[in-house]
């Protein structure tokens, strides 16, 4: 402020004589100038601190917290009947809420009180948030520490090792490979029918896509376990089929199929209508720029929402629990005889009250996640780019590409391509590159 | 191209002497017309698959639900091949999970995506966004054990706590419980509606969140910036922009998170201890949900029995239908649905 000051003060004189301009003009000979610039006097000025954050913020915050806590402390241990470290938090942080309201009335009007208590208690929601997740993962990983480190965990299954045995016995390989056999054959049905189905409610508008539109929506919410009874009831009892690996990766993906639909609808509405727009001017039909240009536009986003689809239905145990059974042997076969995976291991394992098995669901759980963060890492990786975004390394194909393009139509007409006379080409079709056949 | 081109050129010439209005029309061509029936039957495709769902449930719980008639909703017990079957206590027992779990997820799914899309530093927000995706994709089975393993034992003094102070209010009552008694055991707290549903809570609050903060950061910015032009604190701003224009989302991932909820079914197994009656006492021991009975009792179902549990997954299966399409309107109906689709 003082700096701005000092600057109205310099530049008074210059807008001074303004006033008696009207009745006498200044005369632009004058020896010394009227206008005078303020000098440069800011050695003294510091810079001014934009940052929101102040001291007597944080002073506010800790004095509260420590006020918070001792109180607490006070009544629990000497003025209530009260215990526990549940009732200990939640009371303290009441009070904390108290005291920092109170605090920072001391200086603020209504408002910024209000604004102060609301930004603590959403902070601390998000922080208790992704403090209770990030908890529930590691402990898994934590419990799972004892089953973990042994090799035969991954490379023998459950057939010789009973509930007894260490856990330098037994394995979930079975498991293994019951999911990756399960959650690829859902995957082999599911992707081409969900695109195909995402790009109908895409491409070819109208009442139908609609309807399908809001069918697929609805079905989202598909509990697991009515898939599972679904494929149960048709498959198994009606069929006649036995419960098999098949079966478990019917029923993952009748739940896998909304999922992947609506995420791929969602990716698709994204691509910019002037690409289609273009393609369309070019004289390309439709399914070729739905699979030349809308496609390769979007593809990453359709790899992340498949690949998000997946990490649903690895996880998912109830439609697995009913339609592939429980076997404790490696049954490779998907088409015959029970066949387990790893979220069914995991559910299996804990309902045994020794420990041994309980470690050995912890630690299927924690492969089980481990495979789950894998696939979501995979995700963001390929879908952290919108839609037409290219890497370094497509962006290069491209240009390849291109390059090749024009050597190939240079090479078709005789003369270069770029000073042909329009009209003639016109006339002559073997010299119209065709959309058709341009490469992607 | 040039055929089409021909008989467009036909139409002019026979249009010119009548004054008949013309008939547009293009020829897509073969391969247009094969692509369009090949889009169409895979979305015929779904939607026959989806349709199935619900028809074949229909068809196969028939046999149950003719002989239990209206009983099927007033009865408790499960003894279906007594003849005295009724979801009247498993689906209590599924809404009370999913009401408590709401209860528990919908301030922290709130308080969570603000944080993200208004408080968090812009650095961090990519990772915050990333870690809750992350956790909506964590397998319900590990949120069990979890549940089973470490929460159960640690919320039984908080239970007995509201229980011993809050147990005049009935729905926190629990019978067999005698705050005066100091050796008194705590099984009568284990096992219980609260401790499902906070366990399901932590479940659906990653998948509420996500849908809240999508909707939170879509809010115009120019609203935005009016409200903090008229002097708002970012308080006042939330309150008077932000919320306002997330309605629609929060009441759209609220009942998308209580659609999971109802159908959740292995962290619910795993912790609940299954009765049959109409258990009101969400801290008291013993509970039911429509998910876990399934899960239960297939396995020993006798095909009669089978018909009979068919019938109960088809009336989940309509009540997550019901909570769904409902979410759905709501947010299509908001103003931030209109843009998004979240």
């Amino acid at each position: 402020m003082t700096a701005e000051g000092t600057a109205m003060t310099a530049t008074a004189p210059a807008t001074g004589p303004a006033g008696p301009a009207s009745t006498d003009p200044p005369k632009p000979q004058r020896s010394s100038p009227r206008t005078t610039l303020p000098a440069p006097r800011r050695t003294e000025d510091r810079r001014r601190g934009t940052s929101l954050l102040r001291a007597t913020d944080a002073y506010a915050l800790l004095g509260s917290a420590a006020a918070a806590l001792s109180l607490t402390a006070l009544l629990f241990d000497r003025l209530l009947p009260f215990d526990g470290a549940v009732g200990f938090t939640v009371i303290a942080y009441a009070l904390f809420l108290g005291c920092y309201a109170l605090v920072v009335s001391f200086d603020e009007d209504g408002p910024a009180v209000r604004d102060r208590v609301a930004a603590v208690v959403v902070q601390s929601l998000g922080l208790v948030m992704v403090t209770a997740l990030a908890f529930v993962v590691v402990y898994t990983l934590w419990e799972g520490r004892r089953a973990l480190p042994h090799l035969n965990f991954y490379i023998q299954d459950m057939r010789t090792a009973g509930p007894l045995d260490p856990l330098s016995a037994g394995g979930i390989l079975h498991a293994i490979v019951g999911t990756l056999e399960q959650i690829l054959i859902a995957l082999a049905i599911t992707v081409p029918s969900g695109l195909v189905c995402a790009v109908f409610l895409n491409e070819v508008p109208g009442r139908f896509a609609r309807f399908v539109r809001t069918i697929v929506e609805a079905m989202t919410a598909l509990p697991s376990i009515v898939a599972g009874l679904f494929i149960y009831a048709t498959v198994i009892l009606a069929l006649g089929f036995e419960r098999s690996g098949l079966a478990a990766a019917l029923a993952l993906g009748v739940m896998m199929l909304p999922i992947i639909i609506r995420a791929a609808d969602v990716v698709l509405r994204l691509v910019p209508g002037t690409l289609r727009e273009a393609s369309y001017a070019l004289g390309t039909s439709r399914w070729r720029t739905v699979w030349h240009v809308v496609l390769p536009t979007a593809r990453s986003g359709l790899t992340t929402s498949v690949i998000l689809g997946t990490a649903r239905g690895v996880g998912e145990t109830s439609p697995v629990l009913l339609t592939a059974g429980f076997t404790a042997e490696l049954n490779a076969d998907p088409l015959s005889g029970p066949q387990v995976s790893l979220p069914l291991a995991t559910f299996e394992f804990v309902k045994s009250p020794e420990p041994t098995m309980i470690a050995r669901g912890f630690g299927t759980a924690a492969v089980l996640m481990l495979l789950v963060l894998v696939l979501f890492i995979a995700a963001r990786v390929i879908g952290g780019r919108g839609p037409g975004q290219l890497t370094r390394r497509q962006e290069h194909r491209r240009v390849l590409a291109s390059r090749r393009d024009a050597e190939r139509f240079a090479a078709r007409s005789p003369r270069t391509y770029a000073d042909r006379d329009p009209h003639q080409s016109n006339d002559d079709p073997s010299a119209e590159p065709s959309p058709t056949r341009s490469p992607q | 191209m040039r055929r089409t081109r021909e008989r467009a050129a036909g139409a002019a010439v026979g249009a010119a002497g009548v004054e008949a209005p013309r008939r547009l029309y293009a020829d897509p061509g073969l391969p247009d017309r094969i692509f369009r029936s090949v889009a169409r039957g895979g979305g015929g495709l779904v939607l026959a698959v989806m349709l199935l769902v619900g028809g074949f449930l229909l068809y196969r719980a028939w046999q149950a639900l003719s002989k239990a008639g209206w009983g099927f909703v007033t009865t408790e017990a499960w003894e279906p091949d007594a003849g005295n079957f009724g979801i009247a206590a498993v689906l209590t027992g599924t809404v009370l999970i999913a009401l408590v779990a709401i209860a528990v997820a919908v301030p922290l799914a709130v308080g969570s995506a603000l944080y993200i899309s208004e408080y968090a530093p812009p650095r961090l927000r990519r990772t915050l966004v990333s870690v809750v995706d992350l956790m909506a994709a964590v397998p319900s089975v590990v949120y069990g054990l979890w549940g089973l393993f470490f929460f159960q034992s640690h919320v039984l003094g908080t239970a007995r706590w509201i229980a011993t102070y809050l147990g005049w209010i009935p729905l926190f009552t629990v019978d067999g419980a005698d705050p005066t008694d100091p050796l008194a055991t705590e099984t009568v707290f284990t096992s219980s509606t609260f401790i499902a549903g906070v366990v399901v809570a932590m479940m659906v609050a990653p998948i509420a969140c996500s849908v809240m903060r999508e909707v939170f950061s879509q809010a115009p910015v120019g609203e935005r910036e009016g409200a903090y032009a008229l002097g708002a604190t970012r308080w006042g701003m939330i309150r008077s922009v932000v919320l306002p224009f997330g309605k629609g989302g929060v009441i759209g991932g609220t009942m998308l998170g209580l659609g999971r909820a109802l159908g959740e079914t292995i962290a619910v197994y795993l912790i609940i201890s299954p009765v049959f009656v109409i258990q009101p006492h969400l801290l008291q021991n013993g509970t039911s949900s429509v998910a876990a009975l399934i899960a239960l009792r297939f396995g020993e179902a006798s095909e009669f029995g089978m018909s009979a549990l068919m019938a109960a997954g088809l009336a989940l299966f309509l009540m997550t239908l019901v909570v769904n399409f409902a979410a759905s309107s709501i947010v299509a109906r908001s103003r931030s649905g209109a843009a998004s689709d979240s």
